[in-house]
């Protein structure tokens, strides 16, 4: 593998491999900015990987209350799943259970697409009968009366078929903690950019995982080319003074999404450099021929 | 380019029908054609050149320049474009209008909106009697788009309004909302005894205390979402109106002697 240096940190000539996927955006608005975190930072919990939580979730940005619908505080979040029906499945699930349940909250549409997915049109039976439609300025409201007055929903939000899941980096360093800090820069930079997300805790996955297992039954496992314990053991990634590993999996709305997001993270840690953050850094694909979106890492260089 | 004028030499002997005047029946027609198409309402054929001076522009944008009470059906149909009428019109102005924008300048007579489906209707004067109410044998009034009346409004506005958007930035008739099936009514001043008579659905908001039905049942100061989402809507076309709407108000539940389940909010 040919690497190229920037800023003394190492790029693998790499690239992430990625997949299509539908996904979808919310505004979610309450009373105080902490309470429009809340619903989404519970909506959103428990959504890591399509694999075992069956989508991806995080939130966006946060809205000024100039910016919303309803000129409250928000938050915009994206779902994403590899179905249109498990998408419809897991944003009824989780709005209904998690933002329905948020004192205050109220939820929007956070996406304009050709297609539409069920927002209040699933969670206005709730109502028991005394749910109200509005229909004012081109958009169809529900109102569901609850404990702390109504929960207000959109009818419908927008579905997009050109979102991309699994964009990635491999950030290597000589020491956990220097790997963290180059990791969590990385994440603060994507953050920044508009319509991609990390659905991992705090942005960041420690466990990178491999397709397939020695196990029949297991779909993903270790992936032991970069577990840096076990260098020697197996046919390893990792050079002698990489002492640790985190990735960064990135979702985004648009292919451009991600590979703004790729680009920025890469950015963050090649400002870092070797001394204070990661030594170096690689993407993970399998081989290009699984996933028709590919990010080189050489083309995403600032 | 400019639009078509359409100018009253004098006030017509007879009411005059000025439904065949919409921007998309006119479309692609020449003056001499225009000033051909009938208007009359009685037996003796009348036609658009008797009565207007025509001046030719884009068919699109339609203004008839001195109204009076006597031209009815203005904007009756109408689906798309513009009518400006300077000055006031008779009865049924904008009946089933289903887009564009009509604009009044001055007073519109009874069942203006009458059964409107889509697009804005703007009365700068007072409206009527039964403002977007059905005509005998409809089964609904109004059922979309945007009604503002800058001035009054007369008696039943809304009547049996199904959906759709009504605002009065002056006084309200009594029965404003009467028999309402669902649908928004926001009126500005004060309205009448007996607002939302026999409401099954829908939201009326009222900026002073009216005398209600003993069938409206206080719910209590709410601070809705559902009212900041109607401020910012009512607030382009009226951002006195959408004062009202941002004020403490009270919920009234009815009309309890139908469905109830129709709504009241009153400012004060």
């Amino acid at each position: 593998m040919r690497a190229l240096i920037a800023n003394g940190v190492r790029i693998d000539d790499t690239f992430a491999e990625a997949f299509g996927m539908r996904a979808t955006a919310l505004v979610v608005t309450a009373d105080s900015a902490a309470w429009a975190r809340q619903a989404a930072a519970t909506m959103t919990g428990f959504a890591t990987s399509v694999i075992g939580c069956g989508c991806e979730a995080a939130i966006d940005r946060e809205i000024g209350e100039k910016q919303t619908p309803d000129r409250r505080p928000g938050v915009r979040v994206l779902l994403f799943a590899v179905s249109t029906s498990e998408l419809q499945k897991q944003l009824a699930a989780r709005v209904g259970q998690c933002v329905l349940t948020s004192p205050g909250s109220a939820c929007y549409a956070g996406l304009e697409g050709e297609e539409s997915l069920k927002l209040g049109n699933a969670l206005r039976y709730f109502g028991d009968g005394w749910q109200i439609s509005k229909r004012f300025g081109g958009k169809h409201y529900w109102r569901v009366p609850v404990l702390d007055g109504e929960f207000l929903c959109e009818a419908t939000t927008g579905l997009t078929k050109q979102a991309v899941g699994g964009g990635n980096l491999l950030i290597m360093g000589e020491s956990a903690r220097s790997t963290l800090v180059a990791a969590e820069a990385a994440v603060k930079a994507i953050a920044r950019v508009p319509d991609a997300i990390t659905p991992f805790p705090g942005g960041i996955a420690r466990s990178g995982s491999k397709v397939g297992s020695k196990y029949k039954s297991v779909k993903a496992s270790t992936n032991d080319a970069y577990c840096p314990t076990l260098k020697g053991a197996v046919k390893s990634a990792l050079d002698a003074n990489v002492a640790s590993v985190l990735e960064i999996v990135i979702d985004g709305l648009t292919p451009q999404a991600v590979a703004d997001a790729m680009a920025a993270g890469l950015a963050a840690i090649v400002k870092l450099g070797p001394r204070r953050g990661a030594v170096r850094v690689g993407a993970g694909n399998y081989g290009g021929k699984l996933g028709p979106h590919h990010f080189h890492l050489k083309d995403l260089l600032p | 380019m400019k639009p078509l004028v359409l100018t009253l030499k004098e006030r017509p002997a007879e009411r005059l029908d000025l439904s065949p005047l919409l921007p998309h029946l006119l479309a692609g027609k020449s003056a001499a054609e225009i000033a051909r198409i009938g208007v009359q309402t009685t037996r003796k054929p009348l036609v658009v050149g008797d009565v207007f001076r025509v001046r030719m522009g884009d068919a699109g944008r339609i203004h008839i320049e001195g109204g009076c009470d006597g031209l009815d059906w203005v904007g009756h149909g109408m689906t798309a474009g513009e009518i400006v009428i300077e000055g006031d019109v008779g009865s049924q102005a904008g009946r089933l209008m289903a887009g564009g924008r009509l604009t009044i300048t001055g007073n519109a007579g009874p069942w203006a909106a009458s059964g409107m489906r889509g697009g804005e209707i703007e009365i700068r004067g007072a409206a009527g009697d039964r403002l977007g109410g059905p005509l005998p044998g409809d089964m609904a009034g109004m059922r979309g788009g945007v009604v503002i009346v800058r001035g009054d409004a007369g008696e039943r506005i809304g009547d049996r309004l199904r959906r759709g958007t009504i605002v009065v930035e002056g006084r309200a008739g009594a029965w404003a909302g009467s028999r309402m099936i669902a649908g928004t009514i926001v009126v500005r001043g004060s309205a009448g005894p007996l607002p939302g008579y026999l409401m099954r659905r829908g939201t009326i908001v009222l900026g002073s205390a009216a005398t209600l039905s003993p069938t409206f049942i206080d719910c209590g100061k709410q601070d809705l979402v559902a009212l900041r989402l109607l401020a910012t809507f009512v607030a382009r076309t009226s951002t006195r109106t959408s004062k009202v709407l941002r004020r403490s108000l009270r919920r009234f539940a009815g009309d309890m002697a139908v469905l109830g389940k129709g709504e009241m909010f009153l400012a004060g």
